[in-house]
């Protein structure tokens, strides 16, 4: 073990064959299959898919933020440092949370308290992990909204959130996240619901300041211009598994997964012409509440041959740190 | 027929906030300020811009949901803005309406085949043959099987619902779509199909479009004209490709920069335009986007910029990129397609 982690002591986050379920009355959704991959510090990685691939699910996982009620992780492992969260107590992974690991979600409205200022809400964050006096707390409530160039963070730190634009209130989620200088920030959909010149301000925010500070970016999304703009690695989920893993220029110029591929051509895109009709990928995503046999992209994919509804493709290396699994990912990348 | 489908002349919507009785006046959200366009039979205008813009504003005032404060809105040569009830409803046959959102747009305890029949039992009675035969030709048409006629929204995709959308807005054969947003909340694949199937009802059917939407990727794939609206007024107005080749107004140019591309080797662009949008209840003077503007100038921050016809077709909005000359300014109108 020791010896694993000094050969590799750029992991930061190592996650081995998760597996989570979701319980309903009498069924059992299968959200996540089994996934692996890792985050190396400092570096931003991109997780994609559509609706229901698992992506969101992944992250909520990670930090042990699900519906105790109706969903269990049950099976494989999170090392973070070395350390498996999954077996840490509530009170060890309450530490963690918005210290070393922190979160930002697509709605900032609904994760920000309505009744607390936006400087107190900071300042809370940074006393419950540092041993902050309450004005210093303060004061770094205003440094961080500074850091994330909010005009006039002197009077803004006293705002709540009903007083910021939407805007705004993401910045300052950003602020609080940031604020304990975590070494890995988990960024579910952070601009989706943002106006596109917001968005590209806040894009820009998170990538100067992913360098200033050398924090680690998972950054979910459906947006496959996002993850271009702003990812160094990609992972490409559906229905519940990794598909695909690569770093982002050969996963553009090159994919070989025919989902990840379907996925890249069916957005306009001006170099193949305007006004004609887009490729489109048939049929629609599994249902995961029955065991899928073979590739579960089979059914709608139109490399798929017999070995393909028979066997599930396992996750081979089609290039270097490129990867996926298919059957047919050479005769992918060469179509 | 002579003249363009649809006429919109110097639209203008003002919500008036709260009563104010006690007060002297009354806050005012310029919603929509002067808007002008026109579309032809079979061609697909779309409007983009950011929120508050007043794009979806104009959808519900072009099919009439809201009544204007200013302006006029007319179908081949008729203002829909005058009509009473009864004929307003004869006119409704000619433009219909697909929302954003299908899963708030369809009513949960109609069968699909009843809400895609629904808008012609108000205007004819169908027998229940007949329904079903007409409610099985629609689904056809929006590439749904038949036997999907017996199942409720609740049972269907959300691609299905959204195909359930326009087979109700194909039902009475119009000649005019207003889409708000239409592909908005679908997944990438998803959308794929539904933009496909709209090109495939304009190319087969005729159907013009009034296509509004935030997605500048969408936009510059399926419109013949674009508008460009920011904090209610339309900013430029070009043909698609003209507008992308080499957008004119600033803020034109700052939307376009700010869409995000799907192309990792593509050097990243400087820095985004600066701000925000600005509260519609007390916009900046003079042209609206002078505080965010890179080129802004003097006059900017006094006269609000006349949209001034270019040598291409297009109009602008822009005291620096488009000068109004000594030539009396054409109304928007002119940018209509040869």
């Amino acid at each position: 073990m020791q010896m694993h982690q000094t050969a590799r002591n750029d992991l930061l986050l190592d996650v081995r064959n998760l597996e989570t379920h979701f319980f309903g009355e009498d069924s059992v959704t299968r959200a996540l299959g089994g996934i692996s991959f890792q985050v190396k510090k400092g570096e931003t990685l991109g997780v994609v898919g559509e609706s229901g691939c698992g992506k969101s699910v992944t992250a909520l996982s990670i930090l042990r933020l699900l519906p105790k009620v109706s969903a269990r992780t049950v099976g494989g492992e999170v090392r973070f440092h070395g350390r498996d969260l999954l077996d840490l107590s509530d009170r060890e992974m309450r530490k963690i949370r918005g210290d070393q690991i922190a979160m930002i979600f697509q709605e900032p409205m609904t994760s920000l308290n309505p009744v607390y200022t936006v400087g107190r809400q900071i300042a809370e964050a940074v006393q419950i992990h540092t041993k902050a006096s309450r004005s210093a707390a303060m004061k770094k409530a205003e440094e961080m909204l500074r850091l994330v160039r909010i005009a006039d963070p002197e009077r803004r730190v006293n705002n709540y959130p009903h007083e910021m634009s939407g805007g705004m209130r993401q910045r300052a989620m950003i602020a609080m996240a940031l604020a304990c200088s975590p070494e890995l920030l988990i960024a579910d959909e952070p601009t989706t619901a943002l106006d596109v010149t917001i968005q590209a301000q806040i894009l820009r925010l998170i990538v100067d300041l992913k360098e200033r500070t050398g924090t680690a970016v998972m950054f979910i999304t459906h947006d496959l211009g996002v993850v271009a703009e702003t990812c160094q690695r990609v992972i490409v989920m559906y229905a519940g598994r990794i598909v695909e893993q690569a770093n982002v220029i050969d996963l553009f110029a090159r994919p070989a997964h025919p989902y990840t591929q379907g996925l890249m051509r069916s957005v306009p895109d001006r170099r193949r012409g305007r006004q004609r009709r887009l490729p489109e990928i048939p049929g629609i995503v599994p249902s995961l509440r029955e065991p899928i046999v073979g590739c579960s992209f089979a059914p709608r994919c139109p490399f798929a041959i017999d070995i393909c509804r028979e066997k599930r493709p396992p996750f081979l290396d089609v290039g270097s740190s490129h990867a996926a699994a298919c059957w047919r990912a050479e005769e992918v990348m060469g179509a | 027929m002579n003249g363009p489908l649809l006429k919109v002349e110097n639209l203008t919507k003002h919500y008036a906030l709260g009563s104010g009785i006690f007060k002297k006046s009354i806050p005012v959200i310029r919603a929509v300020e002067g808007v002008s366009f026109c579309v032809e039979a079979g061609e697909t205008l779309c409007i983009v811009g950011e929120s508050g813009c007043g794009k979806s504003t104009v959808a519900r005032l072009l099919m009439r949901l809201v009544e204007p404060t200013g302006g006029r809105v007319l179908i081949d040569g008729t203002d829909i803005a005058g009509l009473k009830k009864a004929a307003l409803h004869a006119w409704r046959r000619r433009m219909q309406m697909v929302f954003q959102d299908p899963y708030s747009s369809l009513n949960p305890r109609l069968t699909a085949g009843q809400i895609i029949t629904e808008p012609v039992e108000n205007f004819e009675r169908l027998s229940r043959k007949q329904r079903q035969a007409f409610a099985a030709e629609l689904l056809r048409k929006v590439g749904m099987s038949p036997e999907m006629m017996h199942r409720l929204p609740s049972e269907l995709s959300g691609g299905q619902r959204q195909r359930l959308g326009i087979a109700r807005a194909l039902s009475l054969n119009p000649s005019l779509i207003i889409a708000d947003e239409a592909v908005s909340a679908l997944d990438v694949s998803v959308q794929a199909q539904i933009l496909n199937l709209l090109l495939d009802l304009q190319q087969q059917m005729g159907i013009a479009f009034v296509f509004i939407s935030h997605d500048l990727g969408v936009v510059e794939h399926i419109g013949h004209r674009v508008a460009v609206m920011y904090l209610g007024r339309i900013v430029e107005l070009a043909p698609c490709e003209a507008l992308f080749a080499k957008p004119i107004h600033p803020y034109t140019e700052a939307l376009i920069a700010a869409a995000p591309v799907p192309d990792p080797t593509r050097a990243r662009l400087e820095a985004p335009v600066e701000g925000e949008v600005p509260s519609p209840i007390n916009p900046p003077s003079g042209c609206a986007f002078h505080p965010r503007c890179p080129l802004a100038v003097e006059r900017c921050r006094i006269d609000v910029p006349p949209l001034v016809p270019m040598a291409d077709g297009r109009v602008v909005a822009c005291h620096v990129r488009a000068p109004a000359t000594d030539i009396p300014a054409q109304p928007a109108a002119a940018a209509n397609p040869p």
